[in-house]
């Protein structure tokens, strides 16, 4: 990113306070994964030792394996990984679809209809989730991976997905497609092999949107799922903070290694991550 | 929407159109419509019967509108929730414009300072809170240590109701104002450097420049971040769920933490439905009213 005209002439007294100011904000920012790793790696009674403990005097590696012993904690691991894999690869696809279609295919009713999508983005989702509650008992999904799965391909992540792809395509110019068309390809070949290569960025952004957002997801977990084995991660770490007496170092190494993906996949999609948030933020 | 539809042809590709582009939105349209027309549809209906999990129900009218007028919890909940939003907003977009002040700065090193700012936003919801809540434990919590250091005697923050929303407003504020602090960066880089030029020849300093130049260029994304995070703070539940469970005394809890006691702890589905049916029209009235409202304040209308 390039950077602002700094508009004062005396900078490097300002600088190093700005400096000074980041780092202590930053630090505010990063205290609680510190005291999060810190705590996982303790003895119970040296949780709440004063003074603070920021490095524990023993570490405990064992914490993080006994997680596995006393919870189901792989299963939350295994659930979260292949719902949000799953949610992923279906809202790309179809949102990707639509979004081709919105952008690029003059089909009538085209405006209406994106129009009716758009204000569905305001919906609460508490609004629809009642009803669906009750759909999903009928179907007999309730206690099952499948609301968690459906729900947000075709629900308002997926209206979400539409829109970024949206955006990407309006981009791509037209005379490609037209070129194509000569050629002989029909839309599902343009859209295949011309259209997703150019918007792999958008595809990438949807990407870590999707799977942040279903990685971190809370509320239908917690209305559609009652057995421990089908919890998701953030649902299965909940399930500690209500019990008395809680477990910190446990809770803690658990909650280490539930971020650990999503840190991963930050730190390796950072740049296009944040300029996606960024991009979608600001569509006018 | 004035894009790329310029060409009208008759004739068979025109036909074709038709037929690609419902065939290409059928899937997303479809499971809309099954997921979010017909819920959205249902749940009004719901809204007017009394619906219990088993059994039949009847169909009401209006009465759980007119039970929820005189329901004195809910106007504990709506007044928390108000209260949550007042606290967080203005927090929320002051500390994010300060922040991307800083940050769209050229200095070496900035790219670690915003990745600090913008991991929590990243982490999972309930993951910061149950973080947060250890660190506000009374007892010997992070925090009430720090303090001791300083020779004060720490509070019992989540267990005293007033101050178990200021606290959860804190720890709701450090979570996401990394996502508004990224989208002013962005704005704040849009501003053209010309402006910035004339300003320095007309002799504006920091803070005029700030508020001649940089806040008017940048009001529609401060519309629009403060429209998101007015809704967003509405809708609030995850952190309220594991830090408070909206107690003591019923301080912390929310519309959103009202409506999921309602449905799904004591299956009042049809109460529960005309509650989140109040949440959207709050979120509707907000909507339209800011709409409004942004033709008098957002400098560049149009330009977008």
């Amino acid at each position: 990113m390039k950077a602002m005209p700094s508009p004062s002439g005396r900078k490097i007294g300002s600088t190093l306070g700005t400096y000074l100011l980041l780092t202590l904000i930053s630090l505010i920012m990063i205290v609680p994964f510190i005291w999060m790793i810190s705590t996982s790696f303790k003895e119970p009674q040296s949780i709440f030792t004063y003074p603070p403990q920021w490095i524990p005097e023993t570490f405990r590696f064992q914490n993080y394996i006994d997680v596995f012993q006393l919870i189901p904690f792989h299963r939350f691991y295994w659930n979260s990984i292949y719902i949000s894999a799953l949610v992923v690869l279906g809202t790309v696809f179809f949102a990707s679809l639509a979004g081709y279609a919105f952008a690029k295919i003059p089909f009538k009713g085209r405006n209406v209809v994106f129009l009716i999508l758009l204000s569905a983005m305001m919906i609460p989702h508490e609004v629809t989730a009642i009803p669906m509650f009750l759909f999903m008992r009928q179907l007999g999904w309730i206690d099952t991976h499948l609301p968690l799965i459906l729900l947000p391909i075709f629900g308002a992540g997926g209206v979400f997905g539409i829109f970024v792809m949206r955006q990407f395509f309006i981009t791509v110019p037209t005379e490609l497609e037209e070129a194509a068309m000569m050629d002989g390809c029909n839309r599902f070949r343009i859209y295949a092999r011309i259209m997703l290569p150019i918007a792999k960025p958008g595809m990438a952004t949807l990407t870590i949107f999707t799977f942040v957002t279903i990685w971190n997801e809370f509320f239908d977990p917690l209305i559609f799922i009652n057995s421990r084995d089908l919890m998701t991660l953030p649902l299965g770490l909940s399930l500690f903070t209500d019990e008395v007496g809680t477990a910190w170092q446990y809770l803690m190494s658990a909650t280490v290694m539930a971020t650990l993906p999503l840190l991963i996949v930050f730190f390796l999609a950072q740049r296009r991550f944040i300029e996606g948030v960024a991009m979608t933020g600001l569509k006018e | 929407m004035n894009h790329s539809h310029k060409r009208k042809r008759g004739g068979p590709l025109a036909r074709e159109a038709q037929i690609a582009g419902w065939l290409f939105v059928s899937p997303m349209v479809l499971g809309f419509t099954l997921l979010l027309l017909f819920p959205m549809g249902l749940a009004l209906y719901m809204s007017l019967t009394d619906w219990p999990l088993l059994g039949d129900h009847h169909f009401i009218g209006l009465d759980n509108y007119r039970n929820i007028m005189t329901d004195a919890m809910f106007w504990k909940v709506l007044a928390n929730t108000v209260y949550f939003t007042a606290g967080l907003v203005p927090l929320n977009i002051v500390l994010a414009l300060l922040l991307a002040l800083l940050l769209s700065r050229n200095l070496r090193g900035i790219g670690i300072f915003r990745t600090a700012i913008f991991v929590p936003v990243m982490t999972s919801l309930i993951v910061w809170a149950i973080v947060w809540k250890l660190m506000y434990a009374t007892e010997s919590g992070l925090i009430n240590q720090l303090l001791l250091m300083l020779g004060i005697k720490g509070p019992a923050w989540l267990y005293n109701p007033d101050l178990a929303m200021p606290a959860i407003i804190v720890t709701s504020v450090l979570k996401n104002v990394g996502l508004n602090m990224v989208l002013f960066i962005a704005a704040i880089q849009q501003v053209p450097r010309s402006l910035y030029e004339a300003a320095t020849l007309d002799g504006a300093g920091k803070r005029g420049t700030f508020f001649h130049v940089t806040l008017p260029m940048i009001t529609p994304t401060v519309f629009l971040t403060v429209v998101m995070t007015v809704i967003g703070s509405l809708k609030v539940f995850g952190q309220i769920y594991v830090m408070t469970q909206g107690g003591p005394s019923n301080s912390t809890k929310v519309l959103v933490y009202y409506i999921w006691e309602k449905a799904f702890k004591l299956f009042q589905f049809g109460y529960a439905s005309a509650l989140a049916y109040v949440l959207f029209f709050i979120v509707l009235i907000l909507t339209l009213l800011q709409w409004q409202l942004r033709k008098r304040w957002v400098f560049n209308e149009g330009d977008a």
